[in-house]
C-alpha cells in the first residue's frame, strides 16, 4: 500500500473509531458492569430470566419465519431478474427499491393505518362484502412488517448471484441431458449460495433486533428482545441491563456471520 | 461510583459533540437569536407552537424545542446530560425523583412575577405533595386520568375501572403504554394505592394486567386520542386534557373519572441545575405563565391550566365551566397523586410491567 492510499483511509478509520470502536467499548463496559461499577455477568445472565427468554424465542422464531417468508417470495424474483432483458431489469429492480427511498418509519406506520379495524384495507374489503383482515397486534402483522421491509435486501443479493451465473453452465446442463428441474437443483442453486447466505443474513439480523416494528404493529403486546432492549435505555434507564442484553444478541449475529464467512468464502454474495 | 459513569457519559458525549461541532463552528453563531438561546424539553404536542414564535419574537431568544413521550424516556436523556437542557416540564413524581437527585435549580419567583401572580394558590398547594416548599416546579398544566369511551359502541355507561376487564369489549380497549398509569388502573381497582410497595398488592395488580391483556386491543400512549376518534376502540385510558379535543373532534366520545378514583397530576416547568441559559429559562417561564399566552395554550392543547388568570379569560362559559375541563375534585374520593418509589420501587415496578408486557 502506498503512503497516498493510508492517506485516503484516514476518515474512514477515524469513523469506525468514533462510531464502531467506541460505542462497542461502552457495550461492553455497561454490559459488564453493575451500578456501582464492579464486574458482573448478571447482565447476560438475565437472558434466562423468563421475560427475557421469551422475548428472545418470539424474535428467533419471528425473524426466522420472516427470513423464509422473504426468501420464498426473494428466490423466483431473484430469477426472473437475473434471466429478463438488460433494458427491463433495471426498472424492475428500481421498483423494489424505491419504496427504500422513503422513511422506514413512515413506511412502517402506513401499515399500521392499512391494517387497522377500520383501516384502508378493511373498508374495501367491507366494501366487496368479505370478511374483516384482523392481524393488526398479532405476530402475523410484525412478520407481515419484517418481510415488507427487509425484501429488498434479499432481492438483491440473490439477484447479483444469480445473474453472475453464466448461461453456458446452464446450457451445458441441458445438453447433458438435465431437465429443468435438476439443473435448477445441482445448478443453478448451489451457484447460488453465496447469495443466498448473504440474503439471509441481511433479513435476519435486523428483524432479529428491530423494535420499531414490533412496537408499531403489534400494539405493544409482544415484547420483542428488540424492544427490551430500548426500554432499558430509555424508560427504565438501565444501561447495563440494556448493554447485556445486546451482548447476548450479537452472539446470535456473530453465528449468522460466521456461517455466512463458512458459505461465502468469495465474498460473492456481498452487497451490489 | 455514579458520577464515575456519568463522567464517562459526559465526556464521551463532550468529544463526540466536539467531534460534530468542527466542521459546523462558522454557522452556529448564526442560529442563535440575538439575546441567546434556551433548550426546552416538553411533552409531544404540549404547546401551541404560536406562543414560541411570540417569544422569540418578543425576546430575541432563540427556542430550540425537543419533545419527549413519557416521564420514564425524559429522564435517562436529561441525566445523561447528552443534551444539556435549560428547561423540562415534567410530572409529580419525577420531580421529586430530580428533585432528590439534585438535578434541579431552586426557581427565584423574582425573576418570575407571572408565576406568583397568575397561579392559583390551591395548585402551588397541590404542589407539595412532591416540592414540598415550592422550591422548583412552576405548575403548567393539570388533570387526571380517567376513561373515555364511544357511547355507539358499548351498552351500558362506563363509570368503574372494573369495566376494562369485561370480556364484552374484548378488542376494543386501549390501555397506556406507561408503567404508573397501568398498574394504577389495576391498583385502583383493587381498591390499593397507585403508589403501593406491597408485594402481594403488586403481584395482585400484575396478574389482574395479565388477565386483562388478551382483551387489550394495543398498550399506546400519544396514539390513544386519533385510535379513539377514529372508532378503533371503545374504550381507552386517557389524560383529561385529551378529552375536550376528542369530544370536539368525534361527539360520541365521553369522559369519566372512575369511581374507584385515579391519578391526579400536575406537569410543571423546572430549570435544570446546570441550565447554561438559566436566565434566559426564566424568561421563558415566565413569558408562558402570561395569562393571554396561558390562554393561547389551553386554546390548543385543551388541557386543564392552572393559570387562574387565563382560565377567567376564556370567552365560552361553558368551556370556562366546563366540568372535564376544571372538575371539583371534592367530589371525588380516591384520588391520589403519583409519589416517587425510590430505586428499588421503580425497578421493582418496571421489573413487573415488563412481566405483563412479555406474557
Amino acid at each position: 500500500m502506498t503512503s497516498k492510499n493510508k492517506w485516503l483511509s484516514v476518515p474512514y478509520l477515524f469513523w469506525s473509531v468514533v462510531f464502531i470502536i467506541i460505542p462497542l467499548g461502552m457495550i461492553l463496559y455497561y454490559g459488564l458492569t453493575d451500578k456501582t461499577g464492579a464486574f458482573t455477568l448478571d447482565n447476560i445472565i438475565a437472558i434466562t430470566t423468563a421475560g427475557h427468554a421469551k422475548a428472545l424465542r418470539l424474535s428467533l422464531l419471528l425473524s426466522l419465519v420472516s427470513t423464509l417468508v422473504c426468501f420464498l417470495l426473494a428466490y423466483p424474483l431473484a430469477m426472473i431478474l437475473a434471466r429478463i432483458q438488460v433494458k427491463r431489469h433495471n426498472f424492475i429492480i428500481l421498483i423494489f427499491i424505491l419504496p427504500m427511498w422513503m422513511n422506514f418509519l413512515l413506511r412502517t406506520l402506513a401499515w399500521q393505518t392499512l391494517l387497522e379495524k377500520n383501516g384502508v384495507i378493511n373498508h374495501i374489503l367491507a366494501f366487496f362484502h368479505l370478511p374483516a383482515l384482523k392481524i393488526i397486534n398479532t405476530p402475523a402483522a410484525i412478520i407481515l412488517g419484517m418481510v415488507y421491509n427487509f425484501l429488498p435486501f434479499m432481492v438483491l443479493p440473490l439477484y447479483n448471484a444469480l445473474s453472475k451465473i453464466d448461461i453456458n453452465v446452464i446450457n451445458a446442463a441441458h445438453d447433458l441431458g438435465a431437465d429443468n428441474f435438476y439443473t435448477f437443483v445441482r445448478i443453478i442453486l448451489p451457484l447460488s449460495i453465496p447469495g443466498i447466505i448473504s440474503g439471509i443474513t441481511m433479513v435476519f439480523i435486523p428483524a432479529l433486533t428491530t423494535f420499531v416494528i414490533s412496537s408499531l404493529l403489534g400494539g405493544g403486546k409482544l415484547l420483542l428482545i428488540g424492544d427490551v432492549i430500548e426500554q432499558e435505555f430509555t424508560r427504565t434507564s438501565n444501561w447495563h441491563l440494556g448493554s447485556g442484553l445486546s451482548m447476548v444478541l450479537m452472539v446470535f449475529i456473530l453465528i449468522n456471520m460466521v456461517l455466512s464467512a463458512i458459505f461465502d468464502k468469495d465474498g460473492e454474495g456481498s452487497m451490489l | 461510583m455514579k458520577r464515575i459513569k456519568k463522567q464517562f457519559i459526559r465526556s464521551t458525549a463532550v468529544l463526540l459533540s466536539l467531534l460534530t461541532a468542527l466542521p459546523l463552528g462558522g454557522c452556529t453563531s448564526s442560529g442563535r437569536g440575538i439575546n441567546g438561546q434556551v433548550i426546552v424539553y416538553n411533552w409531544g404536542e404540549y404547546i401551541d407552537p404560536e406562543t414560541i414564535r411570540l417569544f422569540e419574537e418578543e425576546s430575541g431568544i432563540k427556542v430550540i424545542y425537543d419533545e419527549f413521550e413519557t416521564n420514564e424516556s425524559m429522564y435517562p436523556k436529561v441525566e445523561s446530560g447528552a443534551v444539556a437542557y435549560d428547561i423540562a416540564c415534567p410530572s409529580d413524581y419525577m420531580i421529586s425523583r430530580m428533585i432528590e437527585n439534585g438535578m434541579l435549580a431552586e426557581i427565584d419567583y423574582e425573576k418570575i412575577p407571572n408565576a406568583k401572580k397568575n397561579i392559583g394558590a390551591q395548585y402551588y398547594e397541590q404542589s407539595r405533595g412532591f416540592d414540598p416548599e415550592n422550591k422548583y416546579a412552576v405548575p403548567y398544566c393539570w388533570g387526571t386520568v380517567g376513561i373515555l369511551y364511544n357511547k355507539t359502541m358499548v351498552d351500558e355507561p362506563i363509570t368503574r375501572w372494573e369495566q376494562l376487564w369485561d370480556e364484552k369489549y374484548a378488542d376494543n380497549i386501549l390501555m397506556q403504554d406507561s408503567v404508573r398509569d397501568a398498574f394504577m388502573v389495576a391498583e385502583k381497582r383493587n381498591g390499593d394505592s397507585m403508589n403501593t410497595l406491597d408485594p402481594e398488592k403488586l403481584t395482585a395488580a400484575k396478574n389482574l394486567l395479565i388477565e386483562q391483556k388478551p382483551l387489550v386491543q394495543a398498550y399506546v400512549v400519544d396514539q390513544v386520542r386519533d385510535k379513539m376518534i377514529g372508532g378503533e376502540a371503545a374504550i381507552g385510558v386517557i389524560y383529561s386534557g385529551e378529552a375536550i379535543y376528542t369530544q370536539k373532534e368525534n361527539p360520541d366520545l365521553v369522559y369519566v373519572i372512575p369511581e374507584e378514583g385515579t391519578n391526579v397530576w400536575i406537569d410543571s416547568w423546572v430549570i435544570l441545575k446546570n441550565a447554561p441559559n438559566k436566565e434566559n429559562a426564566e424568561k421563558f417561564i415566565d413569558f408562558m405563565c402570561r395569562a393571554d399566552i396561558a390562554l393561547m395554550n389551553f386554546d390548543y392543547i385543551t388541557y386543564s391550566t392552572p393559570n387562574v388568570a387565563a382560565r377567567e379569560l376564556i370567552e365560552d362559559e361553558t368551556v370556562k365551566n366546563s366540568e372535564i375541563a376544571f372538575p371539583d375534585l371534592s367530589q371525588y374520593s380516591n384520588l391520589e397523586t403519583y409519589v416517587y418509589l425510590g430505586e428499588e420501587g421503580d425497578s421493582l415496578y418496571n421489573e413487573l410491567w415488563k412481566e405483563v408486557k412479555a406474557y
